[in-house]
């Protein structure tokens, strides 16, 4: 089940995206969404998607996991661009009208950029989540929200804790399992009958797993005291991220970008 | 040589007990630097807490506790924390980072020792375990033996003078219950180090150079593991179990074999079998 989810997986590699700081690469998607709103008509969006896919080329994953990416959004996506065809007004040629149903060429053409817009932001983060592991990106979050600091914001224990939970999250995968099978052992049948007994069956699941949590916090809390840890202050640092040049082209190649679109878009 | 560990008339109560209830009840003992003790007892019997009181995570009613020269109080409580590195029972729950070396190196951050030094100690240490070629996995890709290896290997990178072992193979199979007591063995003969290892395992307890025995918060029995094993069948109450040669020794008797009271190693009993076929 759990083993189809593509949102947040990794894929191990070793391509120049692959190698990118995470910091470098979390900024730049995070751009990269910004600057998809300046693209406004056909030449802008053709070269926003020609720059994704030789991203994604170049990272070297293959073109199903972002296919695959997509596929779980899909019905949201097309749920929204129909919305945007059927009720956007005025604008070009109308072709059908029925009481406040529109059809026209402005709202065709908006659907269409919706759609675009979507599957790109999607693509583009998909490969961010493809390229970075887990760990690198909470390491990136926490040097960027550094700045915090200065309005006392915790920033130390919040990537502490992000770390603690994604290192958590295979293990309590396991345990979940466990316990699923121990209680179909017994007899309760998960993903069975109407909707009150489907959510019946999840109790005796999750009051087993949201328990063995506490006792899990409270013996990792020992072992992390016990290991002479006092808070974030007064702490040397492990893993370090480095900037490398490719970083800094990855950025210029991004602020060339933006002047491109800035100069195409209508 | 003055004790490492000196512990007076400790006492210690959990805050929800009543007053006439402690789960420790005037403990006193002291372990010379380099020793190996095991401290061994029933289910409930005070051996954990015992342990959570030598380092500070649980503070004692009365009585002093003595870490290294330094006597265990608030101030003192984290260089004394320093001087004794913890295993705990479950080797999921004391797991803090997110791939092998980041555990390892988790004691060194806390005590913010700079990067260089980290990088070269926690590369020794994961080679002292034999673990050196799983460095940058996750610990949901290894075995409960080798997560417990890292968790050495954390403590052989933080140079404690003191390991204190909280059943720290009781939920290993014997393959990994032997890697991990091989590993200690190795840590030791490299440093002296003193070991204090609680324990239900009859081969970590043999291992000893003495053995504590806790029977409800009372230190019942201290002795040579010859002492405490010459006990035969009264080490289940004691909440052993018996060597392989009392085992042998008390089968024997039942078959109406006379054999010597006094405690024998498995070779002391090869021994004295050979020697009984070839008085005949």
């Amino acid at each position: 089940m759990m083993s189809k989810l593509i949102f947040g997986r990794f894929i191990p590699g070793n391509s120049v995206i692959h190698r990118m700081d995470p910091r470098a690469k979390l900024l730049l998607s995070f751009y990269f969404i910004g600057i998809i709103f300046i693209a406004n008509n056909w030449p802008t969006y053709v070269v926003l998607f020609a720059f994704t896919f030789a991203a994604i080329a170049l990272s070297g994953v293959k073109w199903s996991f972002f296919i695959n990416g997509v596929k779980p959004l899909i019905w949201l996506i097309l749920f929204t661009v129909i919305l945007q065809v059927l009720f956007s007004s005025g604008g070009g040629q109308v072709y059908w009208k029925w009481g406040i149903i529109t059809i026209s060429q402005f709202g065709l053409i908006n659907g269409v950029y919706i759609f675009c817009r979507f599957v790109l932001i999607i693509f583009m983060s998909t490969l961010l989540t493809l390229t970075t592991p887990p760990l690198e990106l909470s390491d990136a979050i926490e040097y960027i929200l550094m700045p915090l600091k200065a309005v006392r914001f915790p920033v130390y224990e919040v990537a502490l804790m992000l770390s603690i939970a994604l290192r958590f999250v295979p293990t309590l995968m396991d345990e979940t399992e466990k316990i699923m099978n121990a209680q179909r052992a017994r007899g309760v049948d998960f993903g069975e009958g109407n909707i009150f007994q489907q959510m019946r069956a999840v109790v005796p699941l999750l009051i087993p797993l949201f328990v063995s949590s506490f006792n899990r916090a409270e013996d990792l809390a020992t072992a992390m005291e016990a290991r002479g840890y006092q808070g974030g202050e007064g702490r040397s640092k492990f893993r370090v991220l480095k900037w490398h040049n490719r970083d800094t082209w990855a950025t210029v190649i991004f602020v060339i970008l933006t002047g491109v679109l800035v100069y195409l878009r209508a | 040589m003055s004790p490492i560990i000196d512990v007076e008339h400790l006492n210690y109560r959990y805050p929800q007990q009543a007053a006439d209830q402690l789960t420790l009840t005037d403990i006193s003992f002291s372990v010379a630097p380099g020793e190996w003790v095991a401290v061994v007892g029933h289910n409930g019997s005070g051996k954990s807490t015992l342990a959570k009181n030598l380092n500070g995570l649980l503070a004692p009613e009365s009585g002093t506790i003595t870490v290294a020269g330094q006597v265990l109080s608030a101030e003192t409580v984290w260089d004394v924390r320093r001087q004794i590195g913890m295993v705990f029972q479950n080797p999921d729950n004391q797991f803090v980072g997110a791939t092998v070396e980041d555990d390892v190196a988790f004691s060194l951050e806390n005590q913010g020792i700079p990067r260089d030094e980290m990088l070269t100690r926690v590369a020794q240490a994961l080679k002292q375990v034999n673990m050196q070629d799983f460095a940058t996995r996750e610990p949901a890709r290894l075995s409960g033996g080798q997560k417990q290896r890292v968790a050495l290997a954390g403590m052989i990178a933080a140079r404690p003078r003191i390991l204190i072992l909280d059943e720290a193979t009781s939920m290993l199979d014997p393959q990994g219950r032997a890697e991990v007591l091989q590993t200690i063995r190795a840590m030791k003969a490299n440093s002296e180090l003193t070991v204090l290892s609680i324990t239900h395992d009859i081969d970590e307890a043999a291992s000893a150079n003495r053995i504590l025995v806790i029977n409800d918060g009372h230190l019942e029995e201290a002795g040579t593991p010859a002492e405490i094993f010459a006990h035969g069948e009264a080490l289940i109450n004691l909440g052993l179990d018996m060597p392989y040669a009392e085992r042998l020794k008390a089968a024997l008797k039942r078959q109406g074999v006379q054999v010597p009271t006094s405690y024998l190693t498995e070779k002391g009993m090869a021994d004295w079998l050979w020697q009984l076929r070839s008085n005949k």
